[in-house]
């Protein structure tokens, strides 16, 4: 099916877009929600597993103290009221992944509710409701081997890895956000890459998109001024910020053109295609799949202490918001500034550079230079580049220290990024370190000399300006390792000049 | 030694402790003994005949290396096959579960090895725990050892008839709605649920996850109050375990036996007593209430006006929440697997495994059970059901302020003729209208033996408040003094 999809200034005329975020972030516990079992990423398939978390029968539940206080600090750092007294509930349906074939989770008592997290687009302060945060279990991962598709539909056989399962999921889900108009797709971003800084900030979870560790359903609809808000669409496989904001345009475009063309939307499930950045259908959810939730007989309500609950609150860190506008006062930048470096993700990696003993313009010019082109180029976020912060001082210290210059310099970062080990290790193995021992670097320069007497002439004769064609000479004997200044110097002197 | 079987626990445990008898020997006579008379009771579904020696050899070796033994070192448990046991079929009386051999052992069974008992094996239950009869076993019914032409009652038929067969002296069972109670009241042998959360459930297959109680059946009060004393407690795996020691059940079952209930109020259900029961069981019953005040006991009459409604709320709480806990047997982990022919769909295998691998009993019940829970009917159901269960618990709290326990038959009948009652699920079901209150408000209740009726068994119920189980042995332990224990015709 192709149709022409209208511009999106002209959408953005003609309809209103209200968008929502539902947001599952796995928690970093040590163990699982409600076993024993490590939680840990990789690991052979189903080696992390135990009775519990297969759900074998007899097997019972008991909850994970640590993964409730993440989710209470979560919560309370989105502004939330925490339930003095809520409920675990099952979520029931059939799928091999779910070793239970219901799911544990919340319904109708979420642990945390009603809150707002602000982010700030354009420098402008939005602030998106939250609806509820809410403690669950994750599921396996199934595998669908054969067919087209690599789902279940067609597959010729389906392998199933339980060691997901059981592990602590947290879900945040906004309010409806109306009113956003053409930033909807960059409100979305935003949200998302603010909600993944205050996550991080509590230390509950590594909030990874590409490994799964943070997953973001997107819905969309559309309005005419005016009317009634629109019937939304749930966007699933948003696995990137950038997909974030894409997979809200591509869907406000898809449903503009639907509705211009006197369709109406259907309610349901959209799978978006980094690929393309086109959503294809997926599930309807016109028949709401009744999930027959009922509170889970096998756990006793929560009741956190209000004590308790307190005491989390006193001890919340910095938000990154605030801290980020503190941090943009220390390092003097301008607004502008600052924004890039949000919106390239380097507030973090920048302030551990500088923690590590590199001055903020150095750490800057690092991470928003030669290393978010590199991140640009190989699409990945910036922290996960290759260069590590300390690194990034390392080589920084190399650089004050007068063993690399600039050009060495860059070239030991694409040694670090490339896995070949420390900045230090790099310009040792391969022979990269400034050259200023000046009994190394007179060979060359007399071989330069010679090379070249009519340039020598000159200088003899006062011109010291014409030394540079002789620097450049030793330079590129050199291959760029001597140190430049040094062999200006040497050249002067041996030539009287 | 054939008359070890004859033994109640406590004489067993002190012939191995003194070394009068080995455990091996006691644990070969009921082994023989089962081998003689199971073929006609069907208690068991399965026998470890190697697994029981060898731990009866393990207590002997103990004993001879001069470790201390516990008091219940040596003495053979049947166990119902409800309860997970490492490496040992588990079937929870289901086609679904046939072969499957559970890597764990669930806390019930744990404690039982820590203990030095010897498990015999499993025993024989409706499929599930869903029943009153042991009829809808799907490897067959268990008979009951007064007559084998008669129900042993259910859901743990097979537990309460090896003791009444003298294959076992001891057993666990488990009860939901009456599953320990009315067996034992049946097979004249005695029967505790334990309070809620406070035996462990973990590696108890789950029917109804609020009302599944583990506990005890024995042949006398203070055999079920040791075994109680050795499966009970806290266990950190169970959330609905109640953190607190178990209540001192075997001291209380001791000081009952010097027959003094002085002081002691007892209430008889007024809804109990009237209509309901057979002529047979009323006259038993009164005439052991009679008994009892005799002993010192003050007897009055509590209405509890809600326990009325306690067979339609627990026909909708419990068969909700099985539909929800009988969902994990779909043929993908473990058990049964139908149709997996490499062309059917997941789906297809799934429902084809669970319409070949439950019976029409625990169908009716995920079939009741997602209806109740469905968008829609929920609060009409599941919600209203959950609000008669705190009526029902109001019931139990105020006639505790009046009573210390409450005393009723619990049964409405004695044993009945297989096959007479599997047509009509209803009738069948009646058979619990007496003990489900309890499962309700999760209070201990005991069925003690008190006569017999037309030559057969008929039990006395005694329903304490939570966590007074102790006041609930003390009371049947009084009982079974002035009443005395049923002897079953031989088989």
């Amino acid at each position: 099916m192709t149709t022409t999809l209208p511009a999106y200034d002209e959408v953005v005329a003609r309809f209103e877009p209200v968008i929502g975020l539902e947001t599952h972030v796995e928690l970093g516990t040590n163990t699982k929600m409600w076993c024993g079992c490590p939680t840990d990423f990789g690991g052979e398939p189903n080696t992390r597993v135990c009775p519990v978390c297969l759900g074998l029968p007899g097997s019972l539940p008991v909850a994970n103290k640590a993964a409730i206080e993440a989710t209470i600090r979560i919560g309370l750092a989105l502004n939330c009221s925490i339930a003095e007294w809520c409920r675990f509930a099952r979520k029931n349906y059939f799928y091999p992944d779910m070793p239970k074939n219901f799911q544990i989770s919340q319904y109708d008592e979420p642990l945390c509710f009603d809150g707002y997290l602000d982010v700030e687009v354009n420098g402008e302060l939005v602030r998106i409701g939250i609806e509820r945060v809410h403690l669950e279990e994750d599921t396996g991962k199934t595998l669908h081997v054969g067919g087209a598709t690599g789902r279940i539909h067609g597959a010729t056989e389906s392998l199933v890895d339980y060691n997901r399962a059981g592990i602590p999921l947290v879900e945040i889900v906004t309010k409806p956000i109306p009113g956003t108009g053409a930033l909807a797709p960059e409100v979305a971003r935003a949200y998302v890459a603010e909600l993944r800084d205050v996550i991080r900030s509590l230390g509950v979870s590594d909030v990874r998109m590409e490994e799964g560790s943070l997953r973001c359903d997107v819905n969309t609809s559309l309005n005419r001024p005016g009317e009634e808000w629109g019937t939304r669409t749930e966007t699933k496989n948003v696995n990137s910020l950038r997909s974030v904001e894409r997979a809200v345009r591509s869907e406000m475009l898809r449903q503009a053109s639907v509705l211009e063309a006197g369709g109406r939307i259907t309610q349901e499930t959209r799978h978006f295609h980094e690929d393309t950045g086109d959503t294809t259908s997926g599930r309807s959810k016109e028949t709401a799949t009744d999930y027959r939730y009922f509170p889970e007989p096998d756990l006793v309500p929560l009741a956190p202490d209000t004590a308790w609950v307190a005491e989390l609150k006193a001890a919340l860190p910095e938000l990154p918001r605030l801290r980020r506008k503190r941090i943009q006062q220390e390092w003097g930048l301008s607004d502008l500034d600052m924004q890039s470096v949000v919106n390239a993700g380097a507030v973090e990696l920048i302030e551990a550079t500088v923690a590590a003993g590199t001055t903020p313009a150095a750490a800057r010019k690092w991470w928003l230079g030669e290393l978010s082109r590199r991140a640009n180029e190989t699409g990945v976020e910036l922290a996960d580049v290759g260069a590590t912060p300390a690194q990034v001082a390392e080589l920084q210290g190399l650089v004050d220290a007068g063993k690399l210059n600039d050009k060495l310099a860059r070239t030991v970062l694409e040694g670090v990024v490339a896995g070949e080990g420390s900045p230090t290790e790099i310009m040792t193995n391969r022979n990269l370190e400034v050259v200023s021992d000046t009994g190394a670097l007179t060979a060359a320069v007399d071989e330069a000399i010679a090379a070249n007497p009519d340039v020598a002439d000159k200088i003899r004769s006062g011109k010291v300006a014409a030394a540079g064609a002789l620097v450049g000479a030793v330079m590129k004997t050199t291959r760029g390792q001597a140190d430049a200044k040094t062999v200006r110097e040497l050249i002067l002197a041996r030539l009287g000049a | 030694m054939s008359d070890l079987t004859k033994l109640s626990a406590v004489e067993i445990a002190g012939l191995v402790a003194s070394g009068e008898t080995s455990a091996v020997e006691v644990t070969q006579a009921h082994l023989d003994r089962i081998g003689a008379v199971d073929d006609r009771v069907h208690a068991f579904l399965h026998v470890d005949t190697e697994g029981a020696l060898a731990a009866a050899r393990a207590v002997d070796e103990r004993r001879a290396a001069g470790d201390e033994l516990g008091p219940l070192a040596g003495v053979p448990v049947a166990v119902k096959d409800v309860l997970t046991t490492k490496g040992v079929p588990t079937t929870v009386g289901s086609k679904i579960l046939e072969g499957w051999r559970p890597p764990y052992d669930s806390t019930i069974v744990e404690r039982l090895r820590a203990a030095g008992t010897v498990m015999l094996g499993k025993t024989n239950m409706d499929e599930f725990a869903m029943g009153s009869s042991t009829e809808y076993s799907a490897y067959g019914p268990t008979r009951n050892p007064w007559d084998t032409d008669r129900i042993p009652g259910g859901s743990g038929g097979g537990s309460a008839a090896a003791l009444a067969a003298y294959e076992a002296p001891l057993s666990i069972g488990s009860d939901t709605g009456g599953s320990i109670r009315q067996p034992g009241a049946v097979t004249g042998t005695v029967g505790a649920k334990p309070t809620y959360g406070g035996t462990s459930r973990y590696g108890l297959v789950a029917f109804s996850s609020s009302l599944d109680t583990p506990g005890p059946c024995a042949r006398t009060v203070l055999d079920a109050a040791l075994l109680h004393e050795v499966i009970g407690g806290h266990d950190p795996r169970d959330s609905t375990s109640i953190p607190a020691p178990v209540p001192d059940v075997v001291a209380a079952a001791r000081l009952g036996a010097t027959g003094d209930l002085t002081g002691v109020k007892l209430g008889m259900v007024t809804e109990f007593i009237g209509e309901g029961a057979e002529p047979g069981v009323m006259a038993a019953f009164r005439d052991a209430a009679e008994a009892l005040a005799k002993l010192g006991a003050e007897i009055v009459e509590v209405s509890c006006p809600h326990f009325k409604y306690a067979l339609p709320a627990y026909y909708l709480i419990a068969p909700s929440e099985c539909s929800s806990n009988l969902a994990r047997f779909d043929g993908v982990r473990f058990g049964l697997r139908v149709g997996d022919d490499g062309n059917r769909s997941l789906e297809e295998v799934m429902s084809l495994t669970r319409e070949a691998g439950f019976g029409p009993e625990v169908k009716r019940r995920i079939m009741i059970g997602t209806y109740a829970l469905s968008s829609g009917y929920y609060d009409a159901y599941y919600g209203q059901a959950q609000k008669v269960r705190t009526l029902i618990t109001r019931d139990f709290t105020s006639a505790f302020e009046q009573v210390d326990a409450l005393i009723s038959p619990t049964t409405p009948f004695v044993a009945f003729p297989l096959g007479s009652r599997t047509a009509d699920p209803y009738q069948m079901y009646l058979a619990d209208l007496f003990t489900i209150p309890t499962n309700l408000y999760g209070g201990p209740a005991i069925s003690v033996p008190c006569g017999l009726s037309d030559g057969l068994p008929v039990g006395f119920q005694i329903m304490a408040p939570t966590m007074a189980d102790d006041r609930m042995y003390r009371i049947a332990a009084a009982l079974e003094s002035a009443v005395g224990t049923l002897t079953p015709p031989t088989i």
